[in-house]
């Protein structure tokens, strides 16, 4: 292997993160970076976009283009840039707010839809930003002051979604374990059309019990499959702690793109001559 | 048939029949084949929310001169059948001296029709359309009218051929039978319309929608990228875009929903290329959050609203003016931005042309307020003429040394932006309240600091003489801006003929609103009548908050679905004149 021609520090600014100490955030920008690494593509030809919340912070401290947009939407925002920009590699950062309440609509579409681009989706099973209410991935019966004695809801299972509305790539990892995090990141982004990564990322002050993460995460332990049935039933049954890829799949990316290379209009003004 | 009937400037007509009898395809090769023939026409469909056995209507004006809204009445009515003829036929009055032709296997004429003194003509469509192999009725009124209104079989057979040769020979062949069939029909009738001849154009004419017309003003002004949600009445604009950028390297992308379809555009073109979508008043109103962040993020997007009656799903299929308010004053917080409006099909090109331009210059959002009315109209018009507008955006070159600064303060407001792939350039584009360099903050002076520039740069824009038209002399003033100017104008025509002059001031830039043009315009003024279709006067409120206006004021606004049509202004104009009068 070559020696890379960026460093860490070529992808981080000097904007410092408004996450509190020990936000598994944190981890997750490092992972980022050495992925951005070993992928060796320069900082401006990568674009990073996010919604809202603590997690979608994360462009500013990159040194790549950044999109922070509003609630819910990084989704529809980067695959217009992707289908308008393909030589772009862009990554979407997103949280379990963000992603999967206000964005769960774009998120089944984007699986869909397959643009080739990386969704990486920092889970911490609350709102954050907002001072500590249920997002879709919290369990029921957390107790909070927006849901008292908890949601009663069936937590979102988003690993399962993704398989069934076609995502192309289907990973989870923990933000602690920061070189696995940075191997599945690189094969994300390598991997054609529209990649999942689910990265458990404990939020320290709204919910200290997910500093447990640490011990009860474990890597999986059989092989990834392309079949996205047999990927789906493992998720299913599976302690929801389980980290790696998990699937990879072989669906052509999405077609559409502009080109550099732009097309006399003559014929279309044509085809209004009666 | 008469031969001392002198020949009209104008003719209207309209076919009528169940959706999918084939009166919109009649309609729209008798348009066709009229802008060969060298006249100006324009064909508006009066369509039922059913997608298939609803009502279906053509109704076309032709005229030696470009069209600009339909007439009040109606010279000639076909009714290949009448279900359903009751939701719609108060609409479509048949002046005095024109006529009616029915089959009477298709039932009675409706009473709105046969209690006045109209002509009322039995043709038996379905039977002469059974006696010839492959024989339509709708084809057979193709005949009918034609022959009504003097139109050559080779002017129609031109037509026929081009768009149904693809079906065989035997289908042109019918095609033409019919119409023959039709024309003898209609040469047995003392009644005729016949359309003072036009010479033949050197330079062909377009035949185009409002819609088509958005779209082809997008593409001559640069836009490669379009997202698309399909709405009614707006979804035309957004079909003609996907073939055609696709043919130009461009691309289309169907979304979710408007949320999506609002922020795919904001990628592209945070991504360089200059990109559109077309929307309706619901549409618009899931849009509004990611306006602003346009607005705040300062990236370039053109969104047309093609609006219909509201609130809430309202009359999907029909006209109004009613998104002035929220196209203007809906952004939360403080978010300049652009609004325009088309002031006609053909200006539909200009417009949607003119706001790329703007939000390209201005890298903020324009929405460009057309209506159902403009968009799903066809006209013949002569080619728009090429203006120079183009996207043409201050974009970031690295310069040795330089900190890149992505809001940073300039003379003009508008800061060079750095395109992705531009080496130094990277910045984060955000909606949170910023510094220069786009960096978070929630400190008092970057607060004011970029609010003053996202104002001071469209304030300082040269909008040029864009803003508008004004046309005619005198005292009394018709006042109305986008759809309603054609109305307004043919108003004006028809009560000079009548020796009463207006004049006619029509706003095409709605925000920010061109106080200085509008105030030089409406100079001498004692009479102002504000012409609008919506139920409050919305843009009657919008002038009045930001000038008085002179003399008396008075306003005339409907809700739709009725459009408010020319003969109505005048009537108002008359009175306002006789009262002054009197008084």
């Amino acid at each position: 292997m070559n020696a890379p021609q960026f460093k860490a520090k070529d992808y981080k600014s000097n904007v410092d993160p408004i996450w509190c100490p020990g936000c598994g955030d944190f981890h997750v920008l490092m992972s980022i970076t050495k992925a951005l690494v070993e992928l060796g593509r320069a900082p401006e030809d990568i674009a990073v976009v996010s919604g809202i919340g603590c997690s979608s912070r994360i462009p500013a401290y990159t040194n790549c283009y950044g999109f922070h947009g509003v609630h819910g939407r990084s989704l529809a925002l980067s695959a217009g840039l992707k289908v308008a920009r393909p030589d772009l590699t862009v990554l979407v950062m997103s949280g379990d707010g963000d992603g999967f309440s206000i964005g769960g609509n774009h998120f089944l579409h984007a699986c869909r839809r397959n643009v080739d681009m990386t969704y990486v989706v920092m889970d911490n099973r609350v709102y954050g930003m907002t001072k500590g209410q249920p997002s879709p991935t919290t369990e029921p019966d957390w107790d909070s002051a927006l849901s008292p004695g908890g949601t009663g809801l069936s937590p979102f299972h988003p690993l399962v979604i993704a398989l069934a509305s076609g995502a192309n790539f289907v990973a989870r990892e923990f933000s602690g374990n920061i070189k696995a995090t940075t191997k599945t990141l690189v094969e994300a982004v390598n991997h054609p059309g529209f990649s999942f990564v689910e990265i458990l990322s404990p939020c320290v002050t709204f919910r200290p019990d997910e500093k447990e993460w640490k011990n009860t995460v474990h890597s999986a332990s059989v092989e990834e499959t392309d079949d996205p049935g047999r990927a789906a039933r493992r998720i299913m049954t599976d302690d929801g702690m389980n980290t790696g890829i998990l699937y990879r799949g072989h669906r052509k990316p999405y077609k559409a793109q502009v080109s550099d290379e732009l097309g006399d209009i003559a014929p279309l003004e044509t085809a209004f001559e009666v | 048939m008469s031969s001392l009937v002198p020949m009209r400037e104008s003719v209207s007509f309209a076919i009528v029949g169940t959706g999918g009898a084939g009166a919109i395809t009649a309609g729209s090769i008798l348009l066709e084949a009229a802008g060969r023939a060298g006249w100006y026409g324009l064909l508006n469909r009066s369509v039922g929310p059913q997608i298939r056995g609803g009502e279906a209507a053509a109704l076309v004006r032709l005229a030696t001169s470009p069209a600009v809204c339909m007439s009040k009445e109606f010279d000639i009515l076909v009714a290949i059948d009448w279900k359903n003829a009751d939701r719609f036929i108060a609409d479509m009055p048949v002046s005095a001296d024109g006529v009616v032709v029915a089959d009477p296997a298709s039932g009675a004429v409706p009473k709105a029709l046969s209690e006045n003194d109209t002509t009322i003509h039995n043709c038996a469509l379905k039977e002469l359309a059974a006696n010839i192999p492959g024989g339509r009725e709708n084809m057979i009124s193709v005949g009918l009218v034609a022959g009504l209104i003097g139109l050559s079989l080779e002017s129609l057979m031109a037509v026929v051929t081009d768009k149904l040769s693809n079906k065989g020979n035997a289908v042109v062949a019918a095609g033409r039978d019919c119409i023959r069939t039709g024309m003898a029909q209609a040469a047995e009738y003392e009644q005729s319309y016949t359309l003072k001849p036009s010479p033949i154009p050197d330079e062909k004419r377009w035949l185009i929608t409002g819609n088509e017309a958005v779209g082809m003003g997008a593409v001559r002004g640069g836009v490669r990228f379009a997202a698309a949600y399909p709405i009614t009445p707006a979804t035309e604009v957004l079909e003609w875009l996907a073939p055609s950028l696709a043919s130009i390297g461009g691309a289309l992308v169907q979304a979710e929903d408007e949320l999506s379809s609002i922020n795919m555009i904001i990628g592209a073109s945070f991504g360089g290329r200059p990109s559109i979508t077309a929307t309706s008043g619901p549409g618009l109103a899931l849009m509004m959050e990611s306006l602003g962040l346009a607005a705040a993020a300062e990236v370039p997007i053109v969104v047309v609203d093609v609006m219909r009656a509201g609130p809430s799903t309202g009359i999907a299929t029909k006209s109004e003016q009613s998104d002035l308010n929220i196209a203007v004053y809906g952004f939360h917080g403080d978010a300049p931005h652009v609004v325009v409006a088309p002031l006609s099909v053909a200006d539909c090109l200009f417009t949607t042309q003119w706001a790329v331009h703007i939000a390209e210059a201005l890298q903020t959002p324009v929405i460009v307020l057309s209506d159902q009315s403009l968009g799903q109209a066809r006209v013949l018009i002569e080619r728009p003429a090429d203006v120079a507008f183009f996207a043409n955006r201050k974009t970031w070159q690295p310069v040795e040394d330089e900190v890149y600064t992505r809001y940073a303060l300039t003379a003009g407001g508008v800061s060079p932006m750095a395109i992705p792939g531009v080496k130094g350039g990277q910045y984060t584009a955000d909606g949170l309240t910023h510094t220069v360099r786009g960096t978070p903050s929630s400190k008092q002076s970057d607060q004011k600091e970029q609010m003053d520039k996202r104002r001071d740069k469209i304030d300082a824009f040269n909008f040029g003489d864009h803003w508008g038209l004004t046309d005619g002399e005198g005292d009394t003033v018709i006042l109305t801006w986008g759809s309603m100017s054609g109305p307004a104008s043919e108003a004006q025509n028809s009560l000079k003929s009548e020796g009463i002059n207006v004049r006619l001031v029509a706003l095409r830039q709605i925000s920010p609103f061109p106080i200085d043009a509008v105030e030089k315009a409406l100079e001498g003024a004692t009479q102002v009548l504000v012409i609008e279709q919506n139920h409050t006067g919305q843009f009657y409120r919008h002038v009045r908050s930001y000038m008085d206006l002179p003399g008396e004021v008075h306003q005339f606004h409907r809700e739709g679905p009725n459009l408010i049509g020319p003969e109505e202004i005048a009537a108002q104009i008359r009175a306002l004149i006789s009262d002054r009068k009197t008084s």
